[in-house]
Parts: structure tokens; C-alpha cells; sequence
């Protein structure tokens, strides 16, 4: 491996010898940093496939968790949507570590199927699409829940995942990308701003 | 008493902390020939594995937000390591009424891994502040004492600014600035409308190379740390030179529990706690300087308690822990139309902002004492956990619909944060805990907090201030605060600037200050205070560059006292 003509063994030489010296005085060569961070990066990358396997949901509630998800940030002509930005493992994951998430996220799918199961008699996911869209429509909005009460919870859940399902979106290589971020590189020299609206 | 390890020498010089203050005291005291000992509670920090710089979230499995999320509460997964709001066994407590939040960073360079590298001299007339308004109290030093510790400071670690001439913020020794983002020229347009002054900011960061440190390479992640040592931190900049002198001990894992005060009442070592074997364990010097931050210091002070001096090292007169006073901090921002018409660009630049207001109204009547400045933000930032969350709060809603609206707002936004000056108040103090210790057996601190009126004239002015901003630059202030309730005009919590200052405050006048000009405890003459404690006064200046002259300034004035034996 070569790049800016320093080799991943001269990297790690480099390191070592930072660390042991105690002294980061004696800097990194900037591209060694960079080839560095690369490697990592591709090693992450290499753990991370296959399919993921769901940390705290259970198989049918991450299949609910996935379409809210979906519901949240589809995808459009521009770029995909929350799924495939991995929002729900995002989601799962961040969950099985945190109990209050457990209570919020867990207890609001299961509130979700309850009221489905009092209004249309199935299961969420069961529902037609002009049902969850109806469903959707009045827990999305904190005015629903000021006019029925019975919606409180329903409308905090939303609230939540909401938030939650655009952090692992736009943390994701295509949300990021969506936004049209440019940036996070190295650069020799900061030239300012471009040439501004009038 | 059980058996406690001594160390084999004695060294001529302890230092405890190894952030702003006591880097400084360390470098200076090891150029200068004597053998120092440094404890550190937290671990080494090694940068290249440390420090997640150029990382993009979706490279980390929590994105940014940590075990759980619960790093989201502290500002991010990506921030330099081991900063936290609550630290797992080392608690801290609050008294009826009082919401203080205290952040710790247990690690080589302590706070100065992350911190906004925002470095500020303070200006001739906030060492004299009572003299002018009645206020608090002047210090027992003058803007010309310290002078020559700031150009010094500015020399060694690299300071960008420019000359302004501008009477509440000196001039330093400044690096070129780097040039305007495009949020910043459309708000000093603004400014220069309403006749704020709008300068470049002064940040401890380098825009060119500088005594064998790298430039800035503009990644904008400053507080991820920096593997370039481009910024400036106490792990990279003041310890290694320190350590290259070969007469730095480094003590990591070391929590201080007390200083060891001798029969002749000269302090004669300190006795901490080997995180690892959970042992104690004592070192010996013939001087001891306290920079574990001004809080931690306090508190170790005061739990130095001896037959000479019951009540703590440096407390004779009870001012230990008194004087406590954070930066009023209130934020404000909204959305600026014009910019949705910038085409997509490299917003990032340095790591912090790129111009700043300082404090414009000193000239002026104003309905509270005192100032505060404006740190600059917004735009076209990387992308991360919480971004979102005020466009989602506000306009709710999902789908294609939400989506378009977050790609339109994107770069949008620019904000403000007000920072300025708290007066000290009787109702604001550390103190022990009288119940409770740490996983250590170290009893804890309690706080008492309180913003006076004062201070909550001062937020509402700065929002008043942001809202005329964001509506002269065309756009909407988004920010809603209240004028009742906790927080009135969105004013923080103390603590919450993270510019706590004042616990072992200077004084000419031994009754009522712990320390004299020089950051020596009045009541013992080989221990200094070289943190954020001795400070007098809290301008709205963020307090690090100062803390740093004064650690420099103790730390000559220690070494001739060493040579002198007058110690």
C-alpha cells in the first residue's frame, strides 16, 4: 500500500515512534496521518458487512421500526432514503444500550400496534397504506394530540423517532451527501468565501 | 494509619493538573532547572489513536452520539477524549436550588484537548473593575504586570487576530487571521449596519507554521483535537517540551487527596489516590503548585485540613471555594434566506469561529455592569446528531416534505453566542459535601449557584442583540425565550460556559483572598494556585489565555524564590 509515497509501515513506524518519545511535538507528517485514518476506515468497513442483526427490537418490531423509518425520509429522485442510510441499526443500536430509549422506542411501537389493533382491528404493519397514513397524519403533528388526548403518547413517540431517524440519516454517507457537505479534507491554504449572492 | 508509599526523592517542585495552568507551570519550571512532578488523574492521551479527526460519523457505529447517545450530552462521541459533564464515581452535588454543572476532562491536557481554543486577553480595566463601577474587587495586579505574560503565552503557542485597537479587547501577538466565511461577511455586514464592531477573531491556532508545529490544514474539527498539533493543547504544546528536558515525572492515574502540611507549616507533600492499585500513596517535594481546575483545586485545598490549618491549606480567612463565577452564556439563532442562494462550498475553516464581536458598548450606559462578547456559528458545519432537531421540533411533519425542507435549511441557520461577565455573589460557592465522598474516599464538592439580576440583564440584552442581527441580515430569529422560569432570556446554567473561575481568588489583602499577586497562598509560601482559581474577576474574556500568563508569571516568581531558598 502506497500513497502520497509513504508506506503504511512507515506510518506506523512514524506513530510508534510518537507515542514512545512522548512527544507529538515531533508532529505527524500530516499524509501519514491521512493514510492512517484510511486504513482504519477500511477495516471498519470490512466488519461492517453482512447483514445486520437487530441488538434490542425484536424481528417484527425492527420491521415496524424500518418502515417508520422509511415513512420519516423515503427515499426521492435525489438520493435513498433512512434505510438505506442504516437509521434503523442506528436506531437499534443506540437502544439496546440506553433504557429510556428502550421505554420510549419499544413501548411506542407497542403503543402504535395497540391503537392500530383499537382503530382498524390489525396490526401497524398489517394496515393499508391510506390506514397508516391517517394513523401517521395525527401523531405527527403536537395540535392532533392538543385536540385528543389519546394521542399524547402517540405524538411524543413520533416526536422522538423522528429525531432519531434523522440523525442516522444525515450521519450517513447519503445524507451527507444529500445536504451537499463539502468538506472534512485537508487543505494547504483556507481561501475564504465564494463569491456571495448579491 | 495503614501503610502509605513514599516516593523514594523528593522533588523540587509538584505539580498537580496537567491542563492550561499546569502545563505552563511545568514547562516553565523544568526550562528553568528544577526537577517537577506532575499527578495526573486521568490517563496519557495519545493523539494519533485518541483523536478522531477527519473521521465522517457513519465511520463510528453511534455516529456521534456515543453508548446510548448519552455523548450527545456532552457535546459528541467526536470530541477529544474523556470530557464529560458526569464522571462515573466521582460525583458532585448541588444545593436546593442551585443547578451547577461542572465538566471535567481526567486526561493528559485535561480541558485543553477540546477547548474552543478562543484565547483573549483581558483588558486594563478589568484588573481594576471595583474601582471603576463599586463592584466586586480590583486585583492586586495591574494590565502591565501581566502584559508580558500574554506576548509570551501569544509567542510560544500561536495566537491568529488582528490589530484593532479596540479598548475592551488588546492586541496581541497575533498570526495572520484567516479570511471571513461567507456567514461571517453577511453578519459583520450586518454589524457594520448597527454599528457592532464586528473584528476577526483571536484563536490559538496556527495559520502559518510555528516553533516546529504544522499549520492549520482547515478541517474546522479543533475540538476532535488535532494529530497536527496545529491548535494549540497543554498535552501537545506545553508537556512535551517539558518532558524533552528530562526532568518531568509523569504521575498519570494519580487523583490528589491532600496536601501534606509539615510541623514547620510549609506544605511538604502530596497524597493521592494510584487510580490502578487503588492505593494511596504520597509524594514529596519541597513546593506544590495546584492547577487541577479551579473547582478540583478548591476542593483540594479545603480538604487539606491539618492541626495548623483545620479548616484547609489557604482557607485561614474561609475564602476558599467563595468567588465562584462562571460566563453568563445565552444563545440565539435564526434562518438567513440570502444564503440559501450559496452554491455548495467548503464552509469548514478553522475549528471555531473566524470573526467574533467584542465587547462594543463600553462607552455606553448600560442597564447592567460590565460586557460580554459574541462567538459567531452556523452554516454550511459537517452534518451530525442533533442537527435537526429545532427544524423538526418546529415544523414537525415527515416524508419528501421534511426532507426538502432540511435540504433547504441546510447552511442556513447562523448563530450566536453571547458570552460575558458574572459578578461574584454570595449566594455562589463551592464547598465540601458533608456527607458524601467519591469512589476515592475524597469528599465531594457541593455548589451553590445563583445569577443576580445583573446577569439576567445581560442575556436578555444579548438576545435583543442577536434578534437585531439576524433581522438586518433579511432573515428570521428562531430562538424563543422566556423571561420567567429558571432560565429567563435563555440564560444557561452556571457552570455550563465551562469558564468557572475565582475559588481561590488573589487578593492584596490576606482577609480576604487566598492568594497574593504572585498565585502563592497567603497562609503557605510553597504553595501556588495556577489555574482558573486565582482569578479576581470573570471579564468576557474566555479566561484560558489568562490563566496561562499567570502560571508563567508564578512560575518565574517561583523559580527566583527557589534560587533564593526563600521557599
Amino acid at each position: 500500500m502506497s500513497t502520497y509515497g509513504i508506506s503504511r509501515r512507515d506510518v506506523l513506524r512514524t506513530l510508534a515512534i510518537g507515542a514512545a518519545g512522548g512527544s507529538v511535538l515531533q508532529v505527524i507528517p500530516l499524509q501519514a496521518a491521512e493514510v492512517a485514518h484510511q486504513a482504519v476506515r477500511k477495516e471498519k468497513a470490512a466488519a461492517a458487512a453482512g447483514k445486520y442483526a437487530p441488538k434490542y427490537f425484536s424481528a417484527k418490531q425492527y420491521e415496524t421500526l424500518a418502515s417508520l423509518c422509511d415513512t420519516i425520509i423515503p427515499k426521492d429522485e435525489k438520493s435513498g432514503g433512512a434505510i438505506e442510510a442504516g437509521a434503523p441499526e442506528f436506531i437499534d443500536l443506540l437502544t439496546s444500550e440506553n433504557l429510556e430509549f428502550q421505554n420510549r422506542l419499544g413501548g411506542g411501537l407497542m403503543w402504535l400496534d395497540s391503537y392500530c389493533l383499537d382503530h382498524y382491528g390489525k396490526l401497524y404493519l398489517e394496515t393499508t397504506p391510506e390506514q397508516r397514513k391517517e394513523v401517521i397524519d395525527l401523531i405527527a403533528y403536537r395540535k392532533n394530540a392538543k385536540a385528543n388526548p389519546e394521542l399524547h403518547q402517540g405524538v411524543a413517540f413520533f416526536a422522538f423517532l423522528r429525531n432519531m431517524t434523522c440523525d442516522g440519516f444525515y450521519t450517513s454517507k447519503i445524507g451527507i451527501e444529500d445536504l451537499q457537505y463539502i468538506g472534512n479534507v485537508t487543505r494547504s491554504e483556507w481561501p475564504g468565501c465564494p463569491a456571495l449572492p448579491e | 494509619m495503614a501503610q502509605v508509599t513514599r516516593s523514594p526523592k523528593t522533588y523540587d517542585v509538584c505539580v498537580i493538573g496537567s491542563g492550561a495552568g499546569g502545563g505552563m507551570a511545568a514547562k516553565v519550571l523544568t526550562e528553568g532547572g528544577l526537577n517537577v512532578v506532575m499527578l495526573e488523574a486521568g490517563p496519557q492521551v495519545y493523539p494519533e489513536k485518541d483523536y478522531k479527526m477527519m473521521m465522517w460519523p457513519y465511520e463510528l457505529p453511534h455516529r456521534g452520539a456515543g453508548v446510548g447517545g448519552r455523548a450527545s450530552d456532552n457535546f459528541s462521541e467526536f470530541l477529544a477524549p474523556n470530557g464529560a459533564w458526569e464522571i462515573e464515581g466521582e460525583p458532585y452535588t448541588s444545593a436546593p436550588g442551585a443547578d451547577f454543572q461542572w465538566f471535567r476532562s481526567r486526561i493528559v491536557g485535561g480541558r485543553t484537548n477540546h477547548w474552543g481554543r478562543i484565547a483573549l486577553r483581558f483588558a486594563p480595566v478589568d484588573f481594576q473593575s471595583k474601582t471603576r463601577d463599586g463592584l466586586g474587587d480590583d486585583w492586586p495586579i495591574t494590565y502591565d504586570d501581566i502584559a508580558p505574560y500574554y506576548d509570551k503565552v501569544e509567542s510560544y503557542i500561536g495566537v491568529f487576530g488582528s490589530k484593532e485597537n479596540v479598548s475592551s479587547a488588546p492586541d496581541g501577538v497575533f498570526l495572520p487571521p484567516p479570511k471571513p466565511r461567507c456567514t461571517e461577511i453577511l453578519i459583520k455586514k450586518a454589524c457594520d449596519k448597527l454599528n457592532i464592531t464586528c473584528i476577526p477573531a483571536r484563536l490559538a491556532i496556527l495559520t502559518k507554521a510555528h516553533n516546529g508545529r504544522l499549520p492549520c490544514h482547515y478541517c474546522g474539527q479543533c475540538g476532535r483535537g488535532c494529530v497536527t498539533a496545529s491548535n494549540f493543547s497543554s498535552s501537545q504544546v506545553l508537556i512535551p517540551p517539558a518532558m524533552a528536558t528530562g526532568k518531568l515525572t509523569l504521575v498519570t492515574g494519580a487523583m490528589a487527596r491532600e496536601i501534606v502540611v509539615g510541623k514547620d507549616g510549609k506544605a511538604e507533600a502530596v497524597s493521592y489516590i494510584d487510580k490502578a492499585s487503588k492505593t494511596e500513596k504520597r509524594v514529596y517535594a519541597k513546593a506544590v503548585v495546584v492547577a487541577a481546575s479551579a473547582c478540583e483545586s478548591a476542593r483540594l485545598l479545603l480538604n487539606s485540613k491539618s492541626a495548623l490549618f483545620p479548616d484547609g491549606l489557604g482557607n485561614a480567612t474561609g475564602n476558599v471555594g467563595k468567588y465562584l463565577t462562571d460566563s453568563v452564556g445565552s444563545d440565539g439563532w435564526g434562518e438567513i434566506p440570502a444564503l440559501d442562494k450559496m452554491p455548495p462550498h467548503n464552509h469548514d475553516g478553522v475549528g471555531g469561529m473566524h470573526y467574533y464581536v467584542p465587547w462594543w458598548k463600553f462607552d455606553r450606559k448600560n442597564d447592567f455592569p460590565r460586557g460580554y462578547h459574541i462567538e459567531l456559528w452556523g452554516g454550511r458545519d459537517m452534518p451530525g446528531v442533533g442537527m435537526f432537531d429545532g427544524l423538526c421540533h418546529d415544523e414537525e411533519g415527515y416524508g419528501l416534505a421534511l426532507k426538502r425542507r432540511a435540504r433547504q435549511v441546510y447552511g442556513t441557520t447562523v448563530g450566536f453566542s453571547g458570552r460575558g461577565e458574572m459578578i461574584p455573589n454570595p449566594d455562589t460557592y463551592c464547598e465540601l459535601d458533608p456527607d458524601r465522598v467519591d469512589q476515592w474516599g475524597i469528599p465531594i464538592l457541593r455548589f451553590h449557584f445563583k445569577w443576580s439580576e445583573y446577569e439576567l440583564r445581560q442575556a436578555k440584552d444579548m438576545q435583543e442583540t442577536f434578534k437585531s442581527i439576524i433581522e438586518m441580515m433579511g432573515g428570521t430569529y428562531k430562538t424563543k425565550t422566556r423571561i420567567d422560569g429558571p432560565y429567563p432570556f435563555g440564560i444557561l446554567p452556571g457552570g455550563k460556559i465551562i469558564h468557572e473561575v475565582g475559588t481561590a481568588r488573589m487578593g492584596a489583602d490576606p482577609k480576604s483572598s487566598v492568594l497574593n499577586g504572585y498565585c502563592q497562598t497567603h497562609d503557605v509560601k510553597n504553595v501556588f494556585v495556577t489555574d482558573g482559581a486565582p482569578l479576581v474577576t470573570n471579564p468576557d474574556k474566555n479566561p484560558t489565555l489568562t490563566i496561562m500568563a499567570l502560571s508563567w508569571r508564578a512560575s518565574d516568581y517561583l523559580l527566583e524564590e527557589a534560587k533564593k531558598g526563600s521557599l
